[in-house]
């Protein structure tokens, strides 16, 4: 049994209510944090602790607010990103709706640190119930003193406010969340000047993920040394994965970074294996946008070793191999599933989602949608994949923001690792369309070649 | 139908102007825009948009550019009930397309189209953030989740029964 550290007080009956959560130890961060510790105290945890940010580019948070400048006389802003959005994830949404005090606690604690007065929870608007359950967990907050003018006598003063987003998965890009915050159209903005220096109304301002603030009430509450004991290497504390897809039980996860894939998937304890007696062939371990892998390579990695729930074994052997732990949201396919039919609905996905600033992605994306559904239609050529493959090529890094390459990397490795499954496709226009491809040899062994 | 805020929706408004710094109050567009669709009728028509302009001082196209941006915004007329089906991969998985195709033979309706009664418009959206309660839709403020034929029936018999009100997102 992992430890948990979010989730686990998330069942204890009337949690999500003030009295039970601080019943069971809530809010003791705030109250070490404002009586105990200055503000460069509680970052300085943050960074012993090695948290990565839980959004999905795991970058260091410790690093992230330490670049936050602190100019006389500005304010600083910290916002939330609960715009949730990238298939597959769901983990925010799990925590804010069953222990959502436990996010107003991490943000009064961050606050401080940060010098942040007035901070903001961006949440996707189609998350309308939870905004009622965050508004009223601080009204909750305030009216036991957690929140307000001059919290628990330290001088600190500090307000949280809930902004509804209205449907847009590139406002969980930070910058683009930026521009919607501010009551506009979700163009993500050219950087730098990164947030840190010019976000929010052009102040100083910290964009971190839900999960990655909660974890800051087990960091103070325990010490970030603590906490960095926690998991493998440079992958530290918990991780919250939501799991879906072709599993028996579907859901959210919090594992501590020790385990294997193989056991995520088959162990009863998480996704207890495959549903419905099926065999898996496939899966994308974090998010839509990170590169799908075969059932042998997610077991194992190219050198033939187990692969970890950790951000470095996901990642291990590159795009050529391996993956990336992103945003948690594991999506696993049975042998009954097609690949091409998976990757024309995620192509979609990002041409809906593209906000039509760059070219590359604003057309590219409708390009692969199309070629996708005609070769899953039966109707593709085999230069199609070529064109395909090309297409993407020049998507990757020629963009303003992330989504480019969050749309270009699952058609790359869709093509890199499934490529007989989109020839037969095109071979088989009128098979295709009754019945799938199959499992192949995607579970088979691999060769291990041991580099001469 | 004229447009014009209640008192109670315009206390909401001042509300959500409060939130943010003085000067800062086009921040509060995309919340009063919500509140726009739900007070008039469930979409936003030019007059509603330009009304909003007017009640945030803002410019109409200032107002016109978020709208159209947005996909929660409906810019054209919409049934009474709202049925939104994700169809994005792992909806996929787990039998979206089925669901789609039960609406259709049951309401006659296909995405983006409204029956004949005004009651039901069918809308396929992009990941709804429900992978793990496949497939979904949203309806309202709240998702229906683990749908099949008979869940669905159940959600239809529930719209027109019960009639609540439109829209309450």
């Amino acid at each position: 049994m992992g430890r948990k550290l979010l989730l686990d007080k998330a069942h204890v009956d009337g949690i999500r209510y003030y009295d039970v959560y601080r019943r069971e130890g809530g809010y003791r961060s705030v109250e070490k944090a404002l009586k105990t510790m200055s503000p460069d105290a509680v970052t300085e945890e943050v960074k012993k602790s090695g948290l990565r940010g839980r959004g999905g580019a795991g970058f260091p948070t410790g690093m992230k607010w330490s670049f936050l400048a602190k100019p006389e006389g500005v304010s600083r802003y910290l916002v939330v990103n609960a715009d949730e959005s990238e298939p597959g994830t769901f983990k925010d949404r799990y925590l804010m709706e069953f222990i959502p005090h436990l996010l107003i606690e991490g943000m009064i604690t961050s606050s401080f640190a940060l010098g942040s007065n007035r901070s903001y929870i961006y949440i996707r608007g189609e998350y309308a119930w939870i905004v009622d359950i965050l508004e009223q967990a601080i009204t909750e907050a305030k009216n036991n003193g957690w929140l307000g003018k001059n919290i628990l006598g330290s001088g600190f003063d500090c307000e949280i406010y809930v902004q509804r987003g209205a449907g847009a998965y590139i406002c969980g890009e930070e910058t683009a969340l930026l521009e919607s915050l501010e009551g506009k159209r979700g163009n993500p903005r050219i950087k730098p000047p990164f947030p840190a220096v010019k976000g929010l109304w052009d102040c100083p301002t910290v964009v971190n993920n839900v999960e990655t603030i909660a974890a800051v009430v087990p960091i103070v509450n325990e010490g970030g040394e603590e906490y960095a004991k926690i998991g493998i290497g440079k992958s530290t504390g918990t991780k919250l994965i939501s799991a879906c897809g072709n599993i028996k039980k579907q859901g959210v996860y919090e594992i501590d970074m020790t385990i294997s894939v193989e056991e995520f998937i088959y162990s009863d304890e998480y996704c207890g294996g495959i549903a419905n007696g099926k065999r898996l062939k496939a899966c994308i371990p974090g998010g839509s946008s990170v590169p799908i892998l075969p059932a042998n390579l997610l077991l194992k990695t190219a050198k033939g070793e187990a692969r970890m729930m950790t951000y470095e074994s996901l990642a291990d052997g590159g795009f050529a191999t391996g993956s990336m732990m992103g945003s948690g949201g594991f999506i696993v396919l049975d042998e009954t599933q097609c690949v091409v039919k998976h990757t024309y609905t995620l192509a979609r996905f990002y041409r809906h989602e593209s906000c039509g600033q760059c070219s590359p992605c604003r057309e590219g994306t409708g390009w692969m949608e199309k070629i996708l559904l005609n070769i899953e239609k039966g109707k593709g050529k085999m230069s199609d994949i070529d064109l395909l493959w090309d297409i993407q090529r020049k998507i990757e890094g020629n963009t303003i923001c992330p989504l480019g390459d969050a749309a270009a990397w699952p058609v790359a490795a869709a093509i890199r690792h499934f490529r007989d499954e989109f020839e037969w496709h095109v071979q088989n226009p009128e098979d295709c369309l009754k019945r799938n491809y199959g499992l192949a040899g995607y579970a088979d062994p691999l060769k291990v070649v041991t580099p001469a | 139908m004229s447009v014009q805020f209640s008192e109670k929706a315009m206390q909401e408004v001042q509300r959500l102007v409060g939130r943010y710094p003085e000067g800062k109050h086009k921040s509060a567009l995309i919340p009063v825009l919500h509140l726009a669709q739900q007070e008039f009728g469930g979409w936003l028509s030019t007059e509603t948009m330009d009304y909003v302009a007017t009640v945030l001082n803002l410019k109409p196209i200032e107002v016109y550019e978020v709208a159209t941006f947005y996909s929660m915004y409906n810019l054209k007329p919409v049934g009474k009930y709202l049925f939104e089906v994700c169809q994005t991969g792992p909806c996929m998985l787990n039998g979206s397309d089925d669901i789609v195709a039960y609406i259709y033979e049951k309401l006659g309706i296909k995405p983006g189209e409204t029956t004949a009664d005004g009651l039901f418009t069918l809308k396929t959206v992009e990941c709804l953030g429900a992978c793990g309660y496949a497939p979904m839709m949203q309806l309202g403020k709240n998702y229906r989740e683990h749908l099949t034929k008979e869940k669905v029936d159940a959600v239809v018999a529930e719209c027109r029964n019960t009639a609540p009100p439109k829209t309450d997102q």
